[in-house]
């Protein structure tokens, strides 16, 4: 008995109960796909997250004002105010892990060219900032150290503003907009960035000297962020507690409990979303795993039919030469057709539903061929395991008892 | 001095169901020879069956030997009946037991699947053979389905020949037939038969008894008749003195 004619005893068994074949391929197929399609949406998405924030630096490590609720109790507005221009001047001065140092306000609203006007954020910082934050002037300049003294009125602008204002392709060097009434002269376009991973338009930003938003616009003394880039992504641990030291200082604060201000690292971010994904990726894997293990029964239980149905054929082909090896591996042959042919659709399908997800959300698209491998190996397995039993059943039975079963 | 095919002594055979033994072969002594075409004849629950289950090595026997064609069956383990079965016997069943939506020729083909020294070539040529001595040259591609009692019968006796057996084992192999069709399958067995194959006839019919060489009868689980068949019927002969159908 060779393979080839296992292969068609089995496969013509199949083919003649389609409907019933299909149905059992069902939930190993739709395990597969969901197996394969969660491990590359969720490979696809982190992938995605660590390069959106990367792009922003990896050794960005940034202060926020305002604390961790004391006691259940949010502190006031004093508190999201407590940063100020000195804090900057002493970080920079005293971190050695603190290569660069740039306070951030910011404020949003309409920005007008002409006649046309656009919903926009302005952000203010010094000459490092861009730097910092890894935001490139793609033509134009950059303020000078000067222009930031002197408050001047100048900025930068990105792509998305300079589409909706002077339209598609227009260099608006040299243009003046307006910001909350102050009119400020354009000097530079930023280098296009697209949207981030949460769907964000990196481009719609203007970037001016920061003591023209604080001054000028906002009308404040405090600042609303330090960003500083720590000297490396190991070294952000060691810059996140110097920082916070100078701060404690500065604010006289005892007790880190009392923080008035929040350092956070990008490293660690990344770290924390990659791992929310992680966690998600294997809850679902973990659904599907369990939708698998339900087709495998499935299996099992269509086996088991089969076997009961065909006990008199079972018993011809042992009262005309079949052994029991053969008669089992007839059916094992069958069950592994099922699970393996039920994986591969799913795999196709599981491809498909990654594409169409990703495609939808702006991810790449990643399948590893190691997840691709491996459902290909657990189907198999399936096959052998959840038909083993049944296919154990066939090949015991005795041939008189067989061709007499009613 | 012929071969001898099948030897048995002393054959026993006990079922039991639940907490009660039925003796259904009490002490069987027999002995065929090539070239044989022998009928087992009685009534029935006389035990028939039982003995060419015996004999075909489809069930063991409790007691006694059993010789087939030298080999003594009962040292044999399953995988070793098997094989006995798949290169020394054929067998006939009353019920045809083809597989279904499968063609004939398929049909005929599946003890050759078994045999692992029948390449693919060579197992459709013998099934072709097969079922041209049968007389369904012009069948090969229909499936039981498609083929009357006595054609589907034709396709299991092919399907025995296929692998040239020793001897051919038919238990009622014309009880789901009518008279006519059961002669044309007699004639098929009498051609068979003086072509020099062994073969041994389980039937409850006297008429269908007559057509064998020799016929040996149970009661009760024994023995108790063996004789030469003295006034052998043909079948040809029988079929031409049916009445003519008119349709
Ligand atoms: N599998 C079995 N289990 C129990 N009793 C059986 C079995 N097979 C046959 N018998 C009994 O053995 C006796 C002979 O049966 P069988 O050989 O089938 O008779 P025949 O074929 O001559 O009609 C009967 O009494 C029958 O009930
Ligand atoms: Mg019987």
């Amino acid at each position: 008995m060779n393979y080839t004619n296992l292969l068609k005893i089995s496969g013509g068994a199949l083919l003649r109960n389609k409907m019933r074949a299909f149905l059992t391929m069902l939930g190993i197929i739709i395990g597969v796909a969901s197996v394969i399609a969660m491990l590359g949406i969720g490979q696809g998405s982190k992938q995605s997250i660590r390069e959106q924030m990367s792009g922003m630096g990896t050794n960005l490590v940034f202060v926020m004002p305002g604390s961790q609720q004391r006691g259940g109790v949010q502190m006031g507005p004093s508190n999201m105010q407590s940063l100020t221009m000195d804090d900057v001047t002493a970080i920079a001065k005293e971190c050695p892990h603190v290569a660069a140092v740039s306070p951030e306000v910011r404020s949003s609203g309409q920005v007008v060219a002409g006649n046309k006007n656009w919903p926009s954020t302005i952000y203010g910082g010094n000459v490092a900032y861009m730097g910092i934050k890894k935001i490139e002037v793609a033509d134009g300049r950059l303020f000078t150290d000067k222009e930031v003294h002197a408050m001047a009125k100048v900025c930068l602008v990105g792509q998305t503003v300079v589409d909706n204002l002077f339209g598609e392709g227009a260099d608006p060097i040299g243009q003046t907009i307006r910001f909350k009434k102050i009119p400020m002269l354009i000097i530079g376009v930023l280098a296009e960035k697209g949207e981030n991973s949460f769907g964000q338009d990196q481009d719609d930003m203007i970037i001016a000297p920061y003591t023209t938003v604080q001054r000028r616009i906002l009308a404040i003394d405090h600042i609303q962020g330090i960003y500083t880039s720590a000297t490396s992504e190991e070294e952000s641990e060691l810059a996140i507690a110097e920082i916070s030291t100078v701060l404690r200082r500065q604010h006289k604060i005892s007790n880190p409990a009392d923080d008035d201000f929040r350092v956070m690292a990008q490293a660690e971010l990344v770290k924390m979303f990659t791992s929310i994904s992680d966690v998600l990726t294997m809850l679902l894997g973990a659904i599907a795993g369990i939708s698998l293990l339900v087709g495998g029964i499935g299996i099992m239980n269509i086996m088991f039919v089969s076997v009961t149905e065909r006990t008199r054929e079972i018993g011809l082909r042992m009262a005309i030469g079949g052994k029991s090896i053969h008669i089992m591996a007839q059916f094992l042959i069958e069950s592994m057709m099922l699970s393996v042919s039920g994986g591969i659709v799913g795999i196709l399908l599981g491809y498909l539903i990654s594409y169409v997800v990703s495609g939808m959300m702006g991810w790449p698209v990643v399948i590893t061929s190691q997840s691709v491998v491996l459902s290909f190996l657990v189907c198999s397995a399936i096959g052998i395991f959840f038909g083993w039993y049944p296919a154990r059943k066939a090949s015991a039975l005795n041939p008189i008892d067989a061709l007499r079963y009613e | 001095m012929d071969k001898t095919i099948i030897q048995v002594a002393g054959l026993r055979k006990e079922f039991h169901v639940g907490d009660v033994t039925v003796h259904a072969l009490k002490g069987i002594d027999l002995t065929i020879t090539q070239g044989e075409f022998v009928a087992i004849m009685g009534t029935s629950g006389s035990g028939k069956s039982t003995m060419l289950n015996i004999l075909g090595c489809l069930d063991k026997p409790t007691g006694g030997d059993y010789f087939l064609d030298g080999i003594n069956v009962a040292g044999l383990d399953k995988n070793q009946l098997a094989e006995v079965r798949n290169l020394k016997l054929g067998f006939v069943f009353q019920a045809y037991n083809l597989l279904p939506r499968t063609s004939a020729l398929e049909n005929v083909e599946l003890p050759l699947f078994y045999n692992p020294r029948v390449k693919t070539r060579e197992r459709r040529d013998r099934a072709r053979a097969a079922l041209e001595a049968v007389g369904l040259a012009g069948r090969m591609h229909h499936t039981p389905a498609q083929l009357s009692g006595g054609q589907q019968q034709r396709v299991a006796i092919a399907r025995s020949l296929v692998n040239d057996p020793v001897v051919i084992l038919a238990d009622e192999a014309t009880g789901n037939l009518d008279t006519r069709t059961s002669y044309e399958i007699m004639e098929l067995f009498q051609r068979l038969n003086d072509q020099g194959k062994t073969i041994v006839f389980v039937t409850h019919e006297p008429d269908i008894a007559r057509l064998t060489k020799r016929s040996i009868v149970f009661r009760d689980g024994h023995v108790i008749k063996q004789q030469a068949v003295t006034d052998r019927l043909y079948a040809s002969e029988l079929i031409a003195a049916l009445p003519v159908e008119n349709d």
